[in-house]
C-alpha cells in the first residue's frame, strides 16, 4: 500500500459487468482522491446506479477491481465493505420503516462503535451511541421528529434519514445515489446544504441528475454514457466538453435550464 | 422513564404469580398455571424469531423437544448417581441443550431467508422427528422417557412431588425467562434483529451481516425454547418423540400469532389463551382445533397485529378518554357478531355430532340448548342465524369503522401530534 | 438383484411423478402468485377423499375429472375470498394463511372422514398385475399411474408452451408485474391458476388414492416432502422441481428395498457392532430404516453446498 497521502480513496480499475450476455458496464475506470467531492452523471441507463451497487457489493463484478483506499474490495458482502468506511444511500429510499427516526440513526452507529452482535449492553445505557446519533438527528435536522415511526415520514424527510444512516457510521468514503430525486427547489437546496456539511473532511460521490446540484457541488465530475466514462473533469471543462454536450448535455449548455 | 416505572410490570408480575395458587387453588387450576407457564416461555422464543426478527420457523418444537429430552436424561443419570444437584437447575440443562442444537442446525437453517427458511426449519423438524423411530435409546421409542423429579437433590425440605411446587419451580423460570428475552430486546443484538426484519438490505450496508444476525438469534431463541422443554419434561415427568413434531411446532406459531407479534406481550396473551382452551374447550367439544384453526385464519386475514395488537391499538383512545365514544358502536355491532358467532359454533357442533357422534343418536345439547341434529327446524335455525348475523354485521360494520376513526382523531389531536 | 433394480426403478419413477405432479403446481402458483401454497398436499388429500366419495357412488372413473374440477373450484373460491385478502399483508401472512388453511382442511377430513383410512379401492377394469418379473407382479393400476401423471405432465408442457395461456403464463412466471401491467386481468388469472394448480394437486390425489393409503394423515405425510422437493430443485424452477422430484423418488424407493445397516457393512471387516455398542442406534439402522430421512439429508447437503436450489435462480 503506498502512502497514506497519495492514496485514492476510491478507485475502479476497469470495471466490467454483464447481466447475461449484456453488458452494462464496459470498462470503467475511474480515480477519487481523498476528500475530493466527485459527481457521477449521465442520462438515463447509463449504468449509474449499476456502478453503485457494483462499488458497494450489492452485485458481483464480472470482472475489474476496487480499491478503497488501497485495500482490494473486489467482491466483499456489503456489510464487509461497511465495515472498512464506505458508506452508500439509495435512490429507492431504503430505511427500517418499523423503528423510530432515531432508532434507524442508532443502529447505524452500532457497529462503528465496537458494539457488534453484543446482547450484553442495553442499549439505552450506551451513552456514545446515543450521543452520536444526537449529533446525526440534529444535522438532518430530524430531531424533533425522532420518535416518530420512519414509514410515516414525509418523502424529503425520508430522503434526510437516508443520509443520515449513511452518514451515521462514520465512512469516510460516503456514496449518494440521487439524493435530491423527487425535491422540490427548496428541499434540493436544503439537502445540497446539508450534504456539503455532512461531506466536510471526507470523500464524496454522488450520482445526480440534477445539474444545479451537480455543478455547484461536485469538484470533479464524471460523464457515464452507455457504461463507459466519457469524460472526467472539472465542472467548467465537463460543460465545454463537446462530447459530453452532444451525449448528455445539449448543444447549448446552459445549467440553470438543466433540470433533470 | 424512572427506575419505578421501569421495573414496576416485572415486581406486578411477580407478586400475581406468587399470589395465583392462593386464589385458584384447585388441582386443575394449578397445573393448568404450570401448563401456561413453560408454554409462555416456549411462545416468547419462537417470538424472538418470528416478530422480531422476521424470521418464521415450521420447526421450533425440535429445540423445545430435545431439550426435554436431554433434561429427562439428566434428570435420570441424577436419579441413578445420586447425583447432588437440585431440581431447579435443571432447565438451564434444557437450554444448554436447545442451544447445542440451534447452534448445530443453525448455521445451515439460516443460509436462507423469508418462505425458503420457512421450509428449511420444516425440513429440520421432520428430520428429527423421524430420527427418533431410528434412534431408539435416545428417543425411547413408542413410549418415550419417563423421568423422576423427586429423584434430586432436596433442599429446605423441598421435594416438587406436590403440584404446586412445580408450579413455583415453573413461575420463576418463567418470569427469569421473560425478564431476559425482554432485556434481549434491549440490546444491540435485540435493535439489529428488528433492523434486520424491517430491511435486511440496509442492515447490511451498516456494518451487519444479516446471516450472523439471524443465526444468534436463532441460537439464543433455541436456548429458551430448551428450557421450556426442560420444564415440560419436570411437570410430565415423561417425553416422547411427538414433542419434536410438527404439532408442537405449529401448535407455537398459532398461539403466537394470536397472541400477537408485534408486542412482547402478544406471546404471552396467546400462551395463556391458548393453553385455557386447549384444555377447557376440548371438554365442550371435539371439534376444538377446527375452532383454534378459525380463530387463526381470522386473525391472519383480520387481525394481523393479533390480540395484543387489537387490545393495544385502544392505548391513546385510554390515555385521552376517547374510549368512551367508541363503546356504543360496539355494543351495537357486538348483536349481530354474536349472532354469527352463535350460528357459526353450532354450525360446527351440529355438523361434528352427526358425523362424528352418531352412535349417540340425533338429540344433542349445544350452547346451553337441546335439539335434535337432524331436525329440518335446528338446521333453519342455523342458517338463519348465520345469514342474519352476517347481513347485519355488514351493515353496522362502517358504523364501527367510522366511530373509530373520529375517536382515533380526536385522541390524535390531544395528544398534540 | 435385477428384479430390485427394475422395480424400484418403477416405483422410484412413479413417486417420482407424483411428487412432481405435485411440486408443478405448487411452483406455478408460487412464480405466478409469489405465495407457497403450504396447502398444496391438503389439496391432495381433499381430491383422494372427493374421488373416494365420489367412487361410492358412481364408481372410480368419473372421479377421475370430477374430483379435480371440483377441488380446483373450491381452490380457485378460497382464492378470491381468502387469500386475495391476505395478500396486502405480505408474503409471509400468504404462507400463514395456507398454513392455517392445512390446518383447518386435516380437522374438517377427519370430521367428515374419522381418522381412520378410508376404503378406496383400486377399480376392476385396472385390477390385476401387468407384469411379472421373477415371481414379482407389478400392478396394472401402478402403470396406470405412471401413464397419468407422464400424461398431465405433458399435457402441461404442451399447455405452456403451446398456447396463447400458456404463454401468459410463462411470461407471469419471470415477470409477474410486467404482465399485470400488458393488461392481462391478473386478479383472474391468479385465480384461476391458484384453481389450477389445486386441481392438479387434487388429480394426483385420485390417482394415488387407491394405491397409497387415503387417511387424514396423507397431507402432513407428504407436504414436508414435497417443500424439500422445491427448495432442492430451486424454488419457482419447474426443470428444478422436475430433477428433484425424480431424484428423491428415486433414492428413496431404492433406500426402503435396501435393508443393510453400517453394522452389516463392518461385519465382514471383523468389527463388532450391535445395539449395546455405543451408539448402537446408529450401527443397527438399516438404510430402508432411515429412508424416510433421505430427503431432508438431501435437502441440508444442497443448502450448504448449492443454497439456491439445484437449478434455482430466483430469490424469494
Amino acid at each position: 500500500m503506498s502512502s497514506a497521502v497519495n492514496t485514492p480513496a476510491l478507485q475502479l480499475v476497469d470495471l466490467h459487468k454483464s447481466f447475461g450476455v449484456t453488458p452494462i458496464i464496459r470498462g470503467v475506470t475511474l480515480e477519487v482522491p481523498l476528500h475530493e467531492r466527485h459527481a457521477i452523471i449521465g442520462p438515463n441507463g447509463a449504468g449509474k446506479s449499476t456502478l453503485f451497487h457494483l462499488v458497494s457489493g450489492r452485485f458481483p463484478l464480472t470482472s475489474g477491481q476496487v480499491r478503497l483506499k488501497g485495500e482490494d474490495i473486489t467482491g466483499m458482502p456489503p456489510y464487509l465493505i461497511s465495515r472498512r468506511g464506505l458508506s452508500r444511500s439509495f435512490q429507492v429510499t431504503n430505511i427500517f420503516p418499523r423503528l423510530n427516526v432515531y432508532e434507524n440513526i442508532r443502529c447505524s452507529v452500532l457497529w462503528s462503535l465496537g458494539y457488534r452482535y453484543s446482547f450484553w449492553h442495553l442499549v439505552e445505557r450506551l451513552r456514545d451511541a446515543r450521543e452520536r446519533a444526537e449529533l446525526i438527528l440534529d444535522q438532518i435536522h430530524l430531531a424533533d421528529r425522532r420518535d416518530v415511526q420512519a414509514g410515516l415520514l414525509s418523502y424529503a424527510e425520508q430522503r434526510a434519514l437516508e443520509i443520515g444512516i449513511t452518514i451515521a457510521s462514520g465512512a469516510d468514503v460516503i456514496m449518494l445515489d440521487e439524493p435530491t430525486a423527487g425535491m422540490s427547489r427548496s428541499e434540493t437546496e436544503h439537502a445540497v446544504a446539508l450534504i456539503r456539511r455532512v461531506s466536510e473532511g471526507k470523500t464524496l460521490v454522488v450520482v445526480e441528475h440534477d445539474m444545479s446540484v451537480v455543478f455547484d457541488l461536485a469538484d470533479r465530475i464524471s460523464v457515464l454514457v452507455y457504461g463507459e466514462v466519457i469524460a472526467t473533469d472539472t465542472p467548467e471543462r465537463i460543460r465545454a466538453n463537446p462530447a459530453v454536450q452532444e451525449a448528455y448535455l445539449g448543444t447549448v449548455a446552459e445549467p440553470e435550464h438543466d433540470h433533470a | 422513564m424512572s427506575p419505578i416505572a421501569r421495573y414496576a410490570p416485572w415486581i406486578g408480575a411477580a407478586v400475581v404469580l406468587i399470589a395465583l395458587p392462593h386464589v385458584f387453588s384447585s388441582g386443575a387450576s394449578i397445573t393448568m398455571m404450570s401448563l401456561m407457564g413453560f408454554a409462555i416461555i416456549f411462545a416468547l422464543s419462537y417470538n424472538m424469531l418470528l416478530g422480531q426478527t422476521g424470521m418464521l420457523s415450521f420447526g421450533h418444537a425440535v429445540y423445545y423437544g430435545l431439550g426435554g429430552f436431554i433434561t429427562a436424561h439428566a434428570l435420570n443419570i441424577i436419579g441413578a448417581g445420586k447425583l447432588p444437584v437440585p431440581l431447579p437447575i435443571l432447565p438451564l440443562v434444557g437450554g444448554l441443550a436447545g442451544l447445542s442444537f440451534a447452534i448445530l442446525f443453525g448455521w445451515v437453517s439460516t443460509k436462507r431467508a423469508g418462505t425458503v427458511f420457512a421450509m428449511i426449519s420444516l425440513g429440520v423438524g421432520e428430520l428429527v422427528a423421524a430420527c427418533s423411530l431410528i434412534l431408539r435409546g435416545f428417543f425411547g421409542g413408542e413410549g418415550g422417557i419417563s423421568t423422576s423429579r423427586t429423584a434430586t437433590l432436596q433442599l429446605f425440605g423441598v421435594s416438587f412431588g406436590p403440584q404446586v411446587q412445580v408450579y413455583y419451580l415453573i413461575a420463576a423460570w418463567c418470569l427469569a425467562c421473560a425478564a431476559a428475552m425482554f432485556a434481549f430486546t434491549r440490546t444491540p443484538m435485540g435493535r439489529m434483529c428488528n433492523a434486520v426484519r424491517d430491511n435486511p438490505e440496509r442492515a447490511e450496508y451498516v456494518g451487519y451481516s444479516t446471516q450472523m444476525v439471524r443465526y444468534i438469534a436463532f441460537c439464543i431463541s433455541g436456548l429458551f425454547a430448551g428450557v421450556a422443554g426442560g420444564l415440560a419434561a419436570i411437570h410430565y415427568e415423561i417425553v416422547t418423540a411427538s414433542v419434536v413434531g410438527a404439532g408442537p411446532s405449529g401448535f407455537v406459531l398459532l398461539m403466537t400469532y394470536i397472541g400477537g407479534v408485534a408486542f412482547f406481550i402478544g406471546p404471552i396473551i396467546g400462551a395463556v389463551l391458548m393453553t385455557a382452551l386447549q384444555i377447557s374447550l376440548s371438554d365442550y367439544t371435539g371439534a376444538w382445533q377446527l375452532y383454534v384453526g378459525l380463530m387463526f385464519i381470522l386473525v391472519v386475514i383480520y387481525a394481523p397485529g393479533g390480540l395484543a395488537g387489537l387490545l393495544l391499538m385502544h392505548r391513546p383512545l385510554v390515555r385521552t378518554g376517547t374510549l368512551t365514544r367508541l363503546l356504543p358502536s360496539y355494543a351495537l355491532a357486538a348483536v349481530p357478531a354474536l349472532t354469527l358467532f352463535a350460528g357459526a359454533v353450532l354450525l360446527i357442533e351440529t355438523s361434528h355430532h352427526l358425523l362424528v357422534k352418531a352412535s349417540e343418536g340425533p338429540n344433542m345439547h349445544a350452547l346451553w340448548i337441546s335439539y335434535d341434529a337432524t331436525s329440518p327446524a335446528a338446521w333453519a335455525g342455523i342458517v338463519a342465524l348465520l345469514a342474519i348475523g352476517f347481513l347485519a354485521f355488514r351493515r353496522t360494520w362502517p358504523i364501527v369503522s367510522n366511530a373509530w376513526n373520529e375517536a382515533a382523531i380526536e385522541a390524535r389531536r390531544r395528544l398534540g401530534q | 438383484m435385477l428384479e430390485l433394480v427394475v422395480f424400484s426403478t418403477l416405483n422410484g419413477l412413479l413417486y417420482g411423478m407424483l411428487l412432481f405432479l405435485l411440486a408443478s403446481g405448487l411452483t406455478l402458483i408460487f412464480s405466478m402468485m409469489g405465495v407457497l401454497n403450504f396447502a398444496h398436499a391438503s389439496f391432495y388429500m381433499l381430491g383422494a377423499y372427493f374421488g373416494f366419495q365420489i367412487s361410492r357412488y358412481v364408481g372410480y372413473w368419473p372421479g377421475l375429472v370430477l374430483a379435480p374440477l371440483l377441488v380446483g373450484s373450491i381452490g380457485a373460491l378460497i382464492e378470491r375470498f381468502g387469500l386475495r385478502a391476505v395478500h396486502r399483508h405480505g408474503h409471509v401472512a400468504e404462507l400463514l394463511f395456507t398454513f392455517g388453511l392445512a390446518f383447518i382442511i386435516e380437522e374438517v377430513v377427519q370430521m367428515v372422514w374419522g381418522k381412520i383410512p378410508v376404503d378406496y379401492r383400486i377399480p376392476d377394469l385396472l385390477n390385476f398385475s401387468a407384469f411379472t418379473l421373477f415371481e414379482t407382479t407389478f400392478p396394472a393400476f401402478r402403470m396406470f399411474m405412471l401413464l397419468m401423471s407422464a400424461a398431465t405432465f405433458l399435457g402441461l408442457l404442451l399447455l405452456l408452451t403451446r398456447t396463447r395461456v400458456g404463454l401468459i403464463i410463462q411470461a407471469a412466471l419471470a415477470h409477474p408485474n410486467m404482465v399485470g401491467m400488458l393488461g392481462h386481468n391478473v386478479p383472474l388469472v391468479f385465480m384461476l391458476v391458484f384453481g389450477v394448480g389445486c386441481g392438479l394437486a387434487a388429480l394426483a390425489g385420485v390417482i394415488a388414492g387407491p394405491a397409497l393409503v387415503t387417511q387424514p394423515a396423507m397431507a402432513a405425510s407428504l407436504g414436508p416432502i414435497l417443500f424439500v422437493v422445491v427448495v432442492v430443485g430451486g424454488l419457482g424452477s419447474l426443470s428444478g422441481a422436475f430433477v428433484a422430484s425424480l431424484l428423491i423418488g428415486l433414492i428413496q424407493t431404492f433406500a426402503v428395498a435396501l435393508n443393510i445397516s453400517l453394522a452389516d457393512v463392518m461385519a465382514p471387516l471383523g468389527v463388532s457392532l450391535t445395539r449395546e455398542s455405543f451408539a448402537g442406534d446408529l450401527w443397527m439402522a438399516t438404510v430402508a430404516q432411515v429412508a424416510p430421512i433421505i430427503p431432508y439429508l438431501l435437502l441440508v447437503l444442497v443448502l450448504i453446498f448449492r443454497p439456491h436450489g439445484l437449478m434455482g435462480n430466483r430469490d424469494t
